[in-house]
């Protein structure tokens, strides 16, 4: 007991490394009230499960086939090109915490600043040019269904039907 | 065995903050309900209690009363982990949300205590709640793909994929934030909007990308297609029920007030307001120095929970005024508008800090 109380108060103490020590008391106290309210409701529950219960839902059907099914490739992409702003963001994190510092630009009459500046405007502009590829490439562009025209083979012409339309007008549905 | 009293009044803080936290998540419940009813001309709850104010106590015992079921097909294990880590990850943010400015308690006379009102300080508070935040996909696309079911897959796959795209917007706004307050801590930010000095005037585009990006984070219409029941059922969590499919719910309402407590901590001053330095001068004038602080701080308290909550109630107002996107109209809103506003929005602050500012500087001298 002497030991956990001690414990406990060297987790607290001011210093940087006890701060995360409440974040992790914080979590632990996060996980025990999700144990316990899972376990309150497996106390509380009825269980009478059936296989009609348990099947997979499917609109009331038969559940067809493994649900991996194939997906659009796009959002793997997506996801890579995710990855390559990420990493800038958290590289942009501190440089955004040096930034404005009064004492920095002071320190060099107001250089500090604009270097920073430049210099982080070099680096995201190598990035966007990445983003602005993929933009170019299309590959930012969700696929839409397109729709088939299906391909008739006769002898009319295909802009006649059109020209008919055009010389009588389109008959409306109050006239019939 | 003498434990402090500063770790005594630091461990009720952390309960209270669990609790005020699930507490609101109930009643955001009930305030959802409450909110649709009247922008559509109904009633409401209204049976359970007086104004149905014991719905979200009846809606809590049914989660606990009902069947569970775990699919044949579903990856047990698995099936149940993903509604804890979304919990987990939403009440995890809460930890360092600073909720007033700090109490004070005399423990001994000449020893005063000053306890901020907040779980935790840390020195990288933004990029703790960023990270969390992002790791609350997780829940979403393992209860998704644990569940063998073809809408809970595509839910959990459109899930991730929103969330990815709008973290880096979101990003990129907070980055804009941190380049005029140079701290990660969000109670030094907090504290450098005192009074009305507010960063919403200075960051108005970021403010509004921000919040454009809160709601695809939490997954709430019009950027709601992870679960859209018109087009799968209930997305992601269409197989679950009892207390998972709660937990799943619930944490979606604690993402709402945390992200909530986010926009008004970065953007609206937090517990700051105008006229705050006279209301606290004249309450250390009349109730001395300790207890004057006291109050001065439930009433900075008081102010942040009403900014919170008219950002949950902003979250329900949106989501019965928009209609949902479509998935390519959300993917270019996030990739092709978005982040290329952020940027820009990067590069003007930028110019601003260097060379609006000392010219304002120089023009008021």
């Amino acid at each position: 007991m002497r030991t956990l109380i001690d414990f406990v108060q060297r987790i607290f103490k001011t210093n940087m490394v006890s701060e995360f020590g409440t974040i992790f008391l914080f979590i632990v106290t996060a996980i025990v009230l999700i144990v316990s309210m899972l376990m309150l409701a497996k106390l509380l529950r009825p269980h009478k499960p059936n296989v009609e219960k348990l099947t997979t839902y499917e609109s009331g059907e038969d559940p067809i086939g493994n649900a991996n099914v194939q997906f659009n490739v796009r959002f793997y992409v997506v996801a890579l090109v995710f990855l390559l702003f990420e990493v800038e963001l958290v590289f942009l994190f501190p440089w955004a915490v040096v930034f404005g510092q009064a004492t920095l630009i002071q320190q060099t009459d107001g250089l500090w600043g604009w270097f920073s500046l430049v210099e982080m405007l070099i680096f995201v502009g190598i990035l966007v040019l990445g983003l602005a590829y993929a933009w170019a490439k299309g590959y930012l562009d969700w696929v839409r269904p397109q729709p088939k025209v299906p391909v008739i083979e006769t002898k009319v012409p295909a802009n006649l039907y059109q020209k008919v339309n055009e010389k009588y007008g389109r008959p409306s549905v109050n006239e019939k | 065995m003498t434990i402090d009293v500063a770790l005594i009044i630091k461990a009720i803080i952390i309960l209270l903050i669990f609790g005020i936290t699930l507490l609101i998540a109930m009643y955001s419940t009930y305030g959802e309900r409450k909110v649709a009813a009247f922008m559509q001309d109904r009633i409401g709850p209204n049976r359970a209690g007086p104004f149905g104010l014991l719905q979200p106590l009846a809606d809590a015992v049914k989660m606990f009363f009902k069947e569970d079921f775990i699919p044949s097909q579903a990856s047990k294990w698995l099936f149940i982990l993903g509604p804890c880590l979304s919990m987990l990850t939403a009440l995890m943010t809460s930890a360092v949300i600073p909720f007033g400015d700090s109490v004070k308690y005399e423990s001994a006379p000449g020893k005063v205590w000053d306890i901020p009102v907040q779980a935790i300080d840390v020195n990288i508070g933004i990029l703790y709640v960023f990270g969390v935040v992002s790791l609350g996909v997780y829940g979403i696309m393992v209860g998704g793909w644990a569940s063998n079911n073809k809408f809970s897959l595509l839910g959990a796959i459109r899930a991730a994929s929103q969330n990815i795209s709008y973290e880096i917007s979101m990003g990129l706004a907070i980055i804009a934030i941190l380049m005029m307050t140079g701290s990660l801590s969000i109670r030094h930010i907090v504290e450098q909007q005192h009074g009305g000095n507010w960063n919403i005037f200075y960051q108005p585009l970021g403010f509004v990308i921000f919040i454009t990006c809160a709601f695809a984070e939490c997954n709430r219409t019009p950027f709601d297609l992870p679960e859209c029941e018109t087009e799968l059922i209930g997305g992601y969590h269409t197989e679950y029920s009892s207390m998972k499919l709660g937990f799943y719910l619930f944490a979606e309402y604690i993402n709402m007030f945390v992200s909530s407590a986010m926009i008004s901590s970065l953007y609206f001053g937090g517990y700051n307001y105008p006229g705050m330095d006279w209301v606290q001068a004249q309450l250390t004038g009349s109730l001395g120095e300790i207890a004057g602080h006291n109050v001065g701080t439930l009433i900075g308290t008081l102010v942040f929970f009403a900014k919170s909550l008219f950002f949950v109630f902003f979250y329900m107002w949106v989501r019965w005024t928009l209609p949902r996107f479509r998935y390519d109209q959300l993917m270019n809103l996030g990739w092709k508008a978005l982040i290329p506003l952020a940027m820009i929005n990067i590069i003007l602050t930028g110019g601003a800090i260097l060379f609006l500012k000392p010219l304002i500087v120089s023009f008021l001298k």
